[in-house]
């Protein structure tokens, strides 16, 4: 359970960003996290949530894009979205696939209020 | 007025700056830097120390070893001789790149030639902290479910190579080393994979090999920099 750490780090990222920004407020994040960054969405709701709960940043919103596995064929090309953890083609059976998308762990947006 | 502005930052951004930073040191001073990670009781200590036990003494080597509490690893492996520091994280399920910065404090970088990090045991949360290593290394040991890779892709996908441990206890158990192989493959096909006893020294030498194949090549890389 390391998201309680993740949100942190979220946060104090925004914290820069209010230093950058003096006179607005942040309402809402946007994060992607990929299925292969090792970060559970839900956990890092509950973690950002405990986080923001009556400190100065409350209310802030939290978005979540979960973004799945995509695999490409260095053979034929295909491009499909992973299911059961296969990484094999299922077009022509290459098993040395590579992976596009998936392991995100990215602030995408924020949305500030200003005043 | 609301109003939405991008913002393409890794959420990790902190940790990846000091990551970086150390790569860019262990590259200028040719150090391989490995991080090892497992669940807990997969043998990262015991793999460790077969390893202390079996470079020459004047091998330049480091060690850095996490737990949540006790110093008890490093003294394990500071009977070989090798300079090791314990991070006692306190709590916390894995290590980050902040805390390998300040444990490796003032030690000259330039002595060494190889940094062995030994990460909290914990399958999941180390797969989302860079360390500034050149290569995961990931330790499933035979007595755990064949099905791991599969439950926790995220390590075995980073992972560089997977040391396949206690292969000495295959008999006594049911685990199937070929499904749990190709698990692996599964989730990353490029994957290496050896196989080690810690007990009966099988496989020690493959993955000595490896380390020293991967230090080579750092090195070429450091001389051509």
């Amino acid at each position: 359970m390391h998201e309680l750490s993740i949100a942190t780090a979220m946060l104090d990222q925004l914290e820069d960003e209010l230093v950058k920004r003096p006179g607005v407020r942040i309402a809402k994040v946007g994060v992607k996290i990929g299925e292969l960054s090792g970060v559970d969405p839900e956990s890092l709701r509950f973690g950002f949530e405990a986080l923001v709960k009556d400190s100065h940043w409350d209310p802030l919103a939290l978005e979540i894009e979960y973004i799945r596995r995509r695999q490409k064929c260095p053979r034929c090309q295909h491009e499909w979205t992973v299911e059961n953890w296969s990484t094999e083609c299922p077009e022509c059976s290459e098993m040395a696939t590579l992976t596009l998308a998936g392991d995100e762990l990215q602030i995408v947006f924020i949305e500030v209020d200003e005043e | 007025m609301s109003n939405q502005v991008p913002m393409e930052k890794k959420v990790l951004n902190e940790n990846q700056l000091i990551a970086n930073e150390l790569r860019a040191k262990f590259c200028e001073h040719g150090i391989l830097c490995l991080n090892l990670i497992s669940s807990p009781g997969s043998g990262k200590t015991t793999l460790l120390e077969r390893t202390l036990a079996a470079f020459d003494p004047k091998q330049r080597v480091v060690v850095l070893t996490g737990d949540l509490q006790t110093e008890n690893d490093a003294k394990r492996l500071a009977r070989f001789g090798f300079p090791v520091r314990q991070i006692v994280t306190g709590g916390t399920c894995h290590l980050d790149a902040r805390m390998v910065e300040k444990h490796l404090g003032e030690w000259p970088l330039e002595s060494f030639d190889l940094l062995l990090i030994e990460n909290v045991g914990n399958l999941v949360c180390p797969s989302s902290y860079d360390l500034g290593e050149n290569a995961k290394v990931v330790i499933l040991s035979v007595t755990e479910g064949e099905d791991k890779p599969l439950k926790y892709p995220a390590i075995f996908f980073k992972s560089e190579l997977m040391v396949l441990s206690k292969m000495d206890l295959l008999p006594y158990v049911p685990f199937d080393a070929e499904v749990a192989k190709q698990n692996a493959r599964t989730v990353h096909p490029g994957i290496e994979i050896v196989e080690v006893s810690c007990q009966t020294g099988d496989g020690l030498q493959q993955w000595l090999t490896w380390i020293e194949k991967k230090m080579t090549a750092i090195k070429r890389t450091a001389v051509t920099a």
